[in-house]
């Protein structure tokens, strides 16, 4: 029947996971307190400055507008995985370069996402616009930049990946 | 903030889910959780119950069902976004995706519990009512259908009973003389709108007509904007005639944070203007 405590078996960074959660716990609270993966970063709560964006089975989500009950069976990706497999070593690179982030709050967010936008970018043989990278990342708030120094560096890496592959 | 403490069940059917509403009063049903975890967030909302209905079979996918389109509850927003279905038979709501939420929110969020939730700036809502869809409901009287211009009721409040379950939508195929038009001012891209525009009609040698202007962000639901359709319909839409139509928009937002009701009836007109250039392109 229905319950407050749930027990929950996932792949996070790769890791299998099973814990016993209680059933109101979010995502991200799961990630940050449970797992003790705090680059999850904790803004609004409630969907809109997108500073605990995770990946959940390939696509990104609102680690705050999922439960972590939601997750049994899942594939969850962090930051923590994101840097460590490498995949983002470049963006990483760029924002340092470019100055794209200041207090680093939004970053894990925003890398995902701008992760998120350069791989469908990349399947499709495009290179996204500055347009279409704001687009992507409005759901992001930084407080520091000014978002210029971030869509220079993305903007920046996406061109990047589509000349290598030239 | 967190939520306060309820518990979690995961269902399979809509049997199972309609006794489950039937025995716990307060119980809310769990889709992709955009609006609903938010609220339970910000202890807006405090159930005993969560009833998990994603795992419920055959409620998602979209589909061409004689000269309609079917679109499942449990629809994914970003599916409807890439659907090739979608863009060519429904043009309005792919016109309308891109701006409802974020990329993340629109991988999560559900067609059907944006329409069952029925915020009044949303976009879905007003989608459905310009084009004259119709809304799949089951309950425990078995199924019914009902049409979107009887479905939302009040702020917040549909045609759905405590016991209800939207299972589908169904809206009409676009075809030749179909014309569509939409646009939203936000202060941000992917917000709630301001104030927005769907609109749908027919078009022929003399003109438009059958047109339907759903605004949303200016009432307690999205409403129809019924004396400037008159104003635009039968023939060319000139500047005297769209003068006409935004004079005739018999509105009445209110204020609220984010703008005036005369700014929001200044941004109606503004946005009339934008939507009927749309609904005179010809479909390409």
């Amino acid at each position: 029947m229905s319950e407050y405590l749930c027990d929950i078996t996932l792949t996070v960074n790769g890791e299998p996971v099973s814990e016993r959660v209680e059933a109101r716990k979010t995502l991200a609270d799961f990630l940050r307190d449970d797992l003790v993966l705090t680059g999850t970063h904790i803004g609004c709560e409630h969907g809109f400055c997108g500073a605990c964006t995770v990946r959940v089975n390939g696509d990104i989500v609102r680690g705050c507008l999922m439960l972590a009950a939601q997750c049994d069976g899942a594939i969850v990706e962090t930051i923590e995985g994101l840097s460590d497999s490498g995949e983002l070593a470049d963006l990483q690179a760029a924002f340092e370069q470019r100055n794209a982030l200041q207090c680093g709050f939004c970053t894990p967010g925003v890398l995902a996402t701008a992760q998120d936008l350069l791989k469908r970018a990349s399947e499709n043989s495009t290179v996204p616009s500055r347009a279409a990278i704001r687009e992507h990342l409005s759901g992001n708030y930084c407080r520091c930049t000014g978002y210029h120094a971030i869509v220079d560096a993305i903007e920046a890496v996406a061109q990047a990946r589509a000349g290598d592959k030239r | 903030m967190k939520p306060a403490p309820f518990a979690y069940k995961k269902v399979r059917s809509l049997d199972e889910t309609i006794a489950l509403l039937g025995e716990h009063k307060d119980a809310r049903l769990l889709a992709g959780g955009q609006s609903l975890i938010a609220t339970l967030n910000m202890r807006l909302s405090n159930p005993s119950l969560l009833i998990d209905i994603n795992g419920i079979g055959g409620m998602a996918g979209i589909a061409r069902k004689n000269g309609a389109v079917e679109i499942g509850a449990l629809t994914r927003h970003v599916e409807a976004e890439r659907s090739d279905l979608i863009a060519k038979d429904v043009p309005l709501i792919a016109r309308a995706m891109p701006e409802i939420g974020h990329p993340a929110i629109r991988n999560r969020g559900t067609l059907g519990g944006s329409i069952s939730f029925a915020d009044p700036a949303a976009e879905l809502p007003a989608c459905l009512l310009a084009l004259g869809g119709e809304l799949d409901i089951a309950g425990p009287k078995g199924r019914r259908t009902v049409k979107a211009e009887d479905f939302f009721k009040g702020l917040f409040e549909t045609a759905l009973g405590p016991q209800d379950v939207l299972t589908a939508i169904r809206v009409p195929a676009a075809n030749a003389q179909t014309r569509t038009g939409f646009a939203e001012l936000a202060r941000r891209h992917g917000d709630y709108a301001i104030v927005g525009l769907a609109a749908s009609a027919r078009a022929d040698s003399k003109g438009l007509s059958d047109v339907r202007l759903a605004y949303f962000g200016v009432g307690a639901t999205t409403v129809r904007a019924r004396k400037a359709e008159t104003a635009l319909t039968g023939g060319a839409i000139d500047d005297e005639r769209l003068d006409a139509a935004v004079a005739a928009l018999d509105l009445d937002p209110s204020d609220d944070v984010q703008a005036t009701s005369a700014t929001r009836k200044h941004l109606a007109g503004v946005l009339l203007r934008r939507v009927a250039k749309q609904l005179m392109e010809t479909r390409s």
